[in-house]
């Protein structure tokens, strides 16, 4: 069959005959009519290109002519040929209808709009986008080379939580996966729950240990969390798990290591069976999930009135690997909190079998947390409310 | 307190000269060094002394640790070389509860006069000005073995005899820093035949201090109830190196040798005789605590099992003397100066001591089987701050020690401290609102001129008979809100308003589960100027507005600062809002617009309600589009832009529907609101 035997046909009014009706039966010339198609698209793509200035509705026709969701060539094609074409020409026909319309997209939706310069940002040929709103849209974006891409993106303003809080929280993460729950108790506290049922009599010198500020005799601001630890014993029997977050007061003047008003986590466990050995353990795995795993402790002797043995656990120096520096006083360990087995004196105050349970204790200080593994020279930081030391900690 | 190396090798001979492994061995022990220095060749080590250990406030203390802990020996303690012939009764012991010993010498014909190089350097190293050689000795001896001493003017002491008694009601007494000392009968006096002559234990009298002529010397060697010392020193406002040491406990057992190695320094460098009569008045002789030490306690509290042999060694080093019970454990004597130890607990502490916190094994405790809880407000707290966060305000945490000079901002007074450390940090803050005040000049004064910050916090309410902490959320904004752009056309600046808090109080409001509140400005305190106040069951839930700069002169703000304040206690009685799905429709919504000159006083709340009256089928939203004053529209109204949103679950709504809901919106708005409706 030669290719001169078809006459030239306009793909639009072609489409809308049966093959049958066009008179084409064989193999061969359905391939023909389809390349004359092919040609037919690229020449008006190729006009439409050389055509000047960008006009974005020029390629919406074209796209409507051809590939139009309701009167569009292929689509005719389709719903005129393919459906009464002969058994034999079915395969051909979904064939080359198929490569058709694989370059009209390719040609519409991104030869064509890089050429004149315009980017690919509507779908055009999803279904529902007849209209040429998308288009329109994508029309007022610049040339790519008026672009600076690199230029800073669009900023919403969102808040930061407060450094401290954020440590407050990781530290409360730390330990609800450890199965502890979080107390809370006020921060005027009795003489009572922040001294006497803690092990620290008026009469003992551990009482000037923490400077105190009163509100009067009976009352005063707490030193730290741990009267928490004598209201939740008396409330409940063991087992205990919990952590106290808070604030807490001391009358030492500020400056850049101290500050009247910090924040504290308190923890206990009280138990069957509870040892030395689980604190170190629990202890432990704190340092590591909260400065990393590379961290090593140290525990010291030391002396609280409400814990026996008690401890200081230090950790290796963040800063120089534990080889001596400035921070860690040339020491390799930095001094982080104190902690011990609950004094079995506490007890007795909250009515506990001291020959059937023992615990653990331990209190840290949030700003030293926060200092360390924030970098922060100053305590004062934290209180100022100064937006570019608070928007650091994202 | 201040430990030279040197001094301690006159007890017990070091395995090591490197000052810095003895501070580190010292740490391991429970006695953290805050610095190792050199002064005159020698390494002075500042050692941390725990509360509970004072007869580690003394270089030959330190010694007997380090030897424990290297298990080297110490060298004895009693001096030999002088003895005692005969008993004298210079003493009478009158408060026998208050003071359980007093021991005295006498020193005949020293030589009052300044102390050798040697002397005065060591007590310098160590702190301690020089004062005269017979002063001194007593120090250096405080220093080396930590028993107070006290040093008498014997020529001054009326009938030469010592009476240890309580002193009478309002007695007055000069101390040795030259007070007049009103006491009073639960204050323990040295006294001669007379009157006082020390405070005991804390301070000696003027009147028969060392001086220059002083010739004969009675030297004071006691112990003390620590309480009684603690007492007075507290009601006297005083703290000595001798109270601070009788306030937690001095070695009873020590008091002679103590006296005698005194006693030999002095004659060493004052010269003179000693007086061969001893005076040891010692009613109840320290007969050492026993206390039993089970092996099955060890292992409960310590969680792993120390071999028995190492047990007994650790506390045989310590001074303590065992009495094995069989397998289970051991009866356990407490040497005299171990004041700290009178239970099971205090030996298992001491066992694990020594034995190195470091050797015992990581574990964590076994599961409970209980359920993790949060606090009952941390849900909340947390869906709040998150909006806030995302509605750009930054958390800011400010300082509840605050001046009087702000109570006006809190509905109830401040509580007050009784000794705070300044007149702008002596009470509780009843109010964030000064805080977050303090925060905006802070940044505005730094060049930070648009931001917006929230707290949590407690404000603090004395109740009479207890005290509460209501949690409140307090807001502020000020400057432009804006997103950070490059692109000033795009994304438009415009200056934070009255509208922006309340549409951030809204937003925050819709997470509870109150749905009613009423607004009003009424009962608002005077810095907000506008405000205005929502409440829901006559309770306040939220108030905010523009902060009014004539409420307070310590504040001086260039530019609109706005506030907000939310109490959470009110909100928090409320569970969280668990909205029900709403159908959306599947049919169009339609919009129409009303432009109406409204009267002045016809509020858009009026509007809406009088429309939402109607009750138009499909009626889903009233909005205001556009509102504006004057220009043309005449005076006594405003113009409206009023956009009302129609939509039918059922069907589209079709022309004739639409256009009968208009006819009775516009016959509405002229007739029942006055509205002039413009087309």
């Amino acid at each position: 069959m030669c290719p001169s035997n078809l006459p030239p046909l306009d793909a639009f009014d072609a489409a809308q005959h049966t093959l049958a009706e066009l008179g084409i039966g064989n193999a061969a010339t359905l391939t023909e009519l389809f390349s004359q198609f092919s040609s037919q698209f690229i020449n008006e793509a190729n006009e439409l290109a050389r055509s000047g200035p960008v006009d974005p509705t020029k390629i919406e026709e074209l796209r409507v002519r051809w590939l139009g969701r309701k009167q569009g060539i292929i689509r005719s094609i389709t719903d005129n040929w393919l459906r009464s074409a002969l058994p034999e020409l079915k395969p051909i026909v979904g064939a080359q209808l198929n490569t058709l319309r694989k370059l009209a997209e390719n040609y519409i939706e991104i030869e064509l709009p890089k050429s004149m310069g315009l980017h690919q940002v509507v779908s055009s040929l999803s279904p529902s986008t007849e209209s040429l709103q998308g288009i329109q849209v994508s029309a007022t974006i610049p040339h790519e080379s008026d672009l600076d891409i690199p230029l800073p993106g669009t900023r919403r303003a969102v808040g930061v939580r407060h450094i401290l809080h954020r440590v407050m929280d990781d530290i409360s993460e730390i330990f609800f996966s450890l199965g502890y729950s979080v107390a809370e108790g006020p921060e005027i506290e009795t003489v009572y729950y922040n001294f006497e049922a803690l092990n620290i009599p008026e009469d003992h010198p551990s009482r000037d240990d923490q400077d105190t500020f009163y509100l009067n005799s009976r009352t005063v601001l707490r030193t730290h969390t741990s009267p928490v630890q004598i209201r939740t014993m008396e409330k409940v029997q063991p087992p205990v798990r919990i952590i106290v977050p808070g604030k807490v007061y001391r009358r030492d003047s500020p400056d850049a290591t101290h500050s009247p008003m910090f924040h504290q986590v308190e923890g206990l466990a009280v138990d069957e069976h509870i040892s030395f050995a689980d604190l170190k353990g629990t202890l432990d795995h704190f340092m590591k999930a909260f400065f990393g795993p590379q961290v090593r402790t140290r525990f010291r002797p030391s002396f609280f009135p409400f814990t026996e043995p008690s401890a200081e656990v230090d950790i290796s120096c963040l800063f120089c690997g534990s080889r001596g520096c400035r921070i860690c006083k040339q020491s390799g360990w930095i001094e982080l909190m104190g902690c011990g087995m609950v004094d079995p004196a506490l007890y007795s105050f909250v009515k506990y079998d001291p020959a059937r349970f023992s615990g653990f204790a331990f209190g840290m200080g949030v700003e030293r947390l926060a200092m360390l593994r924030h970098g922060v020279q100053d305590i004062q930081l934290f209180y100022q409310s100064d937006v570019r030391f608070l928007r650091q900690f994202r | 307190m201040k430990i030279l190396f040197s001094w301690l090798q006159e007890f017990i001979s070091l395995p090591s000269t490197d000052p810095r492994r003895l501070a580190e061995d010292l740490a391991r022990l429970g006695f953290p060094v805050d610095s190792v220095t050199e002064e005159h060749g020698d390494a002075v080590l500042d050692v941390d002394v725990t509360t509970n250990r004072p007869d580690c406030l003394n270089h030959y203390g330190i010694a007997r640790e380090i030897a424990a802990l290297y298990n080297v020996p110490l060298s004895p303690l009693e001096k030999s070389a002088i003895s005692a012939s005969k008993k004298d009764p210079v003493v009478r012991i009158v408060a026998k509860d208050l003071c359980r010993r007093y021991c005295a010498r006498i020193i005949r014909g020293v030589k009052v006069g300044p102390s050798p190089d040697w002397l005065v350097r060591r007590l310098e190293a160590v702190g301690q000005r020089s004062i005269n050689n017979v002063a001194d000795a007593t120090n250096y001896i405080l220093v080396a073995y930590g028993h107070p001493l006290h040093a008498f003017d014997l020529d001054r002491l009326k009938g030469g005899k010592i009476i240890v008694r309580r002193a009478k009601e309002s007695e007055i007494f000069k101390t040795l820093d030259g007070v007049d000392r009103r006491l009073c009968t639960d204050d323990l006096v040295i006294a001669d035949a007379r009157h006082p002559v020390a405070l005991a234990g804390i301070m000696g009298g003027i009147d028969s201090e060392i001086s220059p002529g002083t010739e004969n010397v009675l030297l004071e060697s006691a112990w003390f109830d620590p309480v009684a010392i603690r007492r007075t020193a507290k009601r006297q406002e005083m703290h000595t190196e001798a109270s601070h040491r009788f306030e937690r406990g001095a070695d009873i057992g020590i008091a002679m040798a103590a006296a005698n190695h005194c006693c030999d320094l002095i004659l060493q460098l004052a010269g003179g005789t000693l007086d061969p009569h001893i005076s040891d008045v010692y009613p109840k002789q320290f007969s050492a605590p026993s206390v039993l030490l089970r092996r099955s306690e060890l292992q409960r509290h310590l969680g792993m099992d120390i071999p028995a042999s190492e047990v007994e060694q650790i506390l045989h080093r310590l001074g303590f003397s065992l009495q094995p019970k069989g397998r289970a454990g051991w009866k356990c004597a407490v040497p005299s100066h171990r004041v700290d130890i009178s239970r099971e607990i205090d030996l298992i502490e001491e066992v694990a001591r020594l034995y190195g916190y470091d050797r015992f094994p990581l574990r964590l405790p076994g599961g409970t089987g209980q359920i993790t809880c949060k606090s009952p407000r941390a849900l909340k707290e947390e869906r709040l701050r998150n909006l806030l966060l995302s509605l750009g305000y930054d958390e800011a945490i400010s300082s509840v020690l605050v001046g009087r000079d702000i109570e006006s901002f809190g509905d109830q007074p401040m509580v007050a401290l009784s000794n705070p450390l300044s007149e702008e940090a002596s009470a509780l803050r009843n109010s964030l609102v000064p805080g977050l005040l303090d925060a905006v000049q802070w940044n505005l004064n730094r060049g930070q001129d648009s931001f917006r910050l929230f707290e949590f916090g407690s404000v603090y309410r004395d109740l009479g008979n207890a005290y509460s902490e209501p949690q409140v959320l307090a807001l502020v904004a000020t400057g432009q809100r804006s997103d950070t752009s490059w692109n000033r056309e795009r994304v438009k600046p415009y200056d934070i308003n009255f509208f922006d808090l309340k549409g951030d109080i809204e937003q925050l409001l819709e997470i509870s589960s109150h749905s009613q509140f009423e607004i009003d400005n009424a009962n608002l305190p005077g810095y907000y100027q506008p405000g205005a106040r929502l409440t829901a069951d006559n309770a306040s839930i939220a108030r905010w507005g523009e902060f009014y700069p004539l409420f307070a002169t310590r504040w001086k703000f260039r530019q609109p600062v706005f506030v907000a304040e939310i109490f959470l206690d009110t909100i928090y009685q409320r569970e969280l809002a668990a909205p029900m799905a709403q159908p959306i429709s599947r049919f169009p919504a339609v919009d129409r617009d009303f432009s109406v000159w409204l009267p002045k006083d016809v509020t858009f709340n009026a509007v809406q309600s009088a429309i939402t009256a109607l009750q138009i089928p499909g009626l889903s939203a009233i909005r205001p589009v556009e509102i504006f004053r004057g220009g043309s529209v005449p005076a006594g109204r405003y113009s409206l832009l009023l956009r009302v949103s129609l939509q039918s679950q059922e069907a589209t709504l079709t022309d004739a529907d639409l256009q009968a809901a208009s006819t009775r919106i516009m016959d509405c708005l002229e007739k029942i609101l006055g509205a002039h409706i413009r087309r």
